[in-house]
């Protein structure tokens, strides 16, 4: 890649003010860096995984108000998290805490154990509790 | 207190905080130097573990582990700790910027609050310097931003203490001890060899034969896995190649300016040469970005699995390309 072809996209880099260093030749052939301000390819991928999340959230928050799913598995979701994730920052076995998914099971929960997910997702126990989300 | 430190900005983390903690300490490295002599660059496939719901495909050597052959080969010493305790983990930290040391952080990503909120996952090896302390508030230095930024205490402890994979448990790393001179020449020439074995490894998922494993695997996924998931997959590949700074071919082009530095420093021509042809590699990696790139762009594909075979060609275009370059870089030195 030459230094004049390091690209200079539109990208969600812009918004924080954020540019990348890359590596790049210049005229002569010797290896110098230019600042990036996004590529598209990478954005587009980005964006997309960005999409899928969200698609994630909106699904589970559906599950949540089916009374399908406790909103335990709507907050992992929203924090961009998976089982083995949440599992590990609440200290709970990963098959504890996937039973904790169902309605029936997390409204028996006590307190204790609320106030470890709801610190992890930095939210109050009522708000976690709620399931008109 | 503030410690005199130089912020030089990066491509990537690790070889950013290892080059800036060895300038500052007296010793200009350059940042493709740390990435060439501690083999930083690598392909593996990591069949057993999934990020974001998807395959994980590596482009570089694990974290933490190109500053431990850098330090072995150019003969300096590290420390480093990991802490169960995050009040000892802030008071050994505490100690060493009191000494004027600034030191190397493994950190998360996901809570880090100068980064831009569509880049913040639940990424564990991200490394930063800490410089200083000022009311409370630590200075640091992360190499892939322009300049220097800051971080209260209680964010420091979020981000140190990050859980999941690769969690950093408040690790720290700092050089200890310095020879009087690097022994830059030898320590290349075992970089570049452990690198081409790397590369050529005879196991399925690593190096060149990784690559091959890969590309098979894309042809298969648009009818294993139905073209929304494999547009996924693909998605996360190409984000991998293109991590944060690595813009383009990644980190290929941080290898041929290693190359380039190698062998002017060696006075060996063929290093030059094979450095031209690494950049052209690098290029093609950017193709393969932009051609997986108009799959994924449009999610409803019709005709994708042709699409599919195509990227997947291109693959292993480059896997060939890797393998006689790498069979070539091993005989120049």
């Amino acid at each position: 890649m030459k230094k004049n072809e390091v690209p200079q996209d539109k990208s969600n880099l812009e918004s924080a003010n954020f540019k990348e260093l890359c590596y790049a030749v210049d005229e002569n052939g010797e290896y110098t860096t230019e600042l990036s301000t996004g590529w598209d390819p990478k954005t587009i991928a980005l964006n997309n995984a960005i999409e899928a999340i969200n698609e994630r959230i909106s699904d589970s928050k559906q599950r949540v108000k089916d009374q399908k799913v406790s909103p335990l598995e709507y907050y992992m979701e929203l924090h961009k998290m998976d089982l083995p994730i949440l599992a590990s920052y609440v200290g709970i076995w990963k098959w504890r805490v996937k039973r904790h998914f169902r309605p029936a099971i997390f409204k028996k929960l006590n307190k204790k154990t609320l106030q470890k997910y709801a610190e992890v997702f930095d939210i109050t126990i009522d708000e976690l509790q709620r399931t008109d989300l | 207190m503030e410690i005199d430190f130089k912020h030089k900005q990066a491509a990537h983390c690790e070889n950013g905080v290892v080059a800036n903690l060895m300038t500052h300490n007296g010793f200009t490295v350059s940042e493709p130097m740390v990435f060439g002599i501690g083999s930083g660059l690598l392909f593996s496939y990591i069949p057993f573990l999934k990020v974001n719901h998807a395959p994980v495909v590596s482009y570089r050597a694990m974290p933490g582990i190109i500053f431990t052959r850098f330090a072995k080969r150019v003969g300096i010493k590290i420390k480093r700790e990991k802490f169960s305790n995050a009040q000892t983990a802030k008071t050994r930290l505490d100690e060493n910027l009191e000494r004027n040391n600034p030191v190397g952080l493994q950190v998360g990503v996901f809570n880090l609050p100068y980064f831009p909120d569509e880049y913040r996952f639940h990424f564990n090896a991200h490394n930063m310097v800490v410089y200083g302390k000022r009311d409370g508030i630590y200075l640091i230095s992360d190499p892939v931003m322009e300049t220097v930024t800051s971080l209260t205490e209680k964010e420091l402890e979020k981000v140190r203490f990050a859980k999941g994979t690769f969690a950093p448990k408040g690790h720290i790393y700092y050089p200890t001890a310095f020879p009087k001179k690097l022994k830059l020449e030898e320590a290349i020439i075992k970089g570049i060899k452990h690198t081409c074995r790397d590369m050529l490894a005879p196991v399925p998922i690593v190096g060149v034969k990784g690559i091959r494993k890969i590309a098979k695997l894309i042809r298969k996924w648009p009818k294993s896995k139905g073209i929304k998931t494999a547009n996924h997959y693909l998605g996360q590949i190409v984000r991998m190649q293109e991590e944060i700074g690595t813009g383009g071919g990644g980190f290929r082009y941080i290898y041929a300016a290693f190359l380039q530095e190698a062998g002017k420093l060696l006075e060996n021509n063929k290093l030059l040469e094979l450095s031209k042809e690494m950049t052209l590699i690098g290029d093609q990696w950017r193709d393969f970005a932009v051609e997986a790139s108009r799959i994924y762009k449009n999610r409803s594909n019709s005709g994708a699995v042709d699409h599919y075979d195509h990227v997947a060609t291109l693959l292993e275009n480059l896997a060939n390309k890797e393998e006689v370059f790498f069979k070539k870089l091993k005989k120049a030195i």
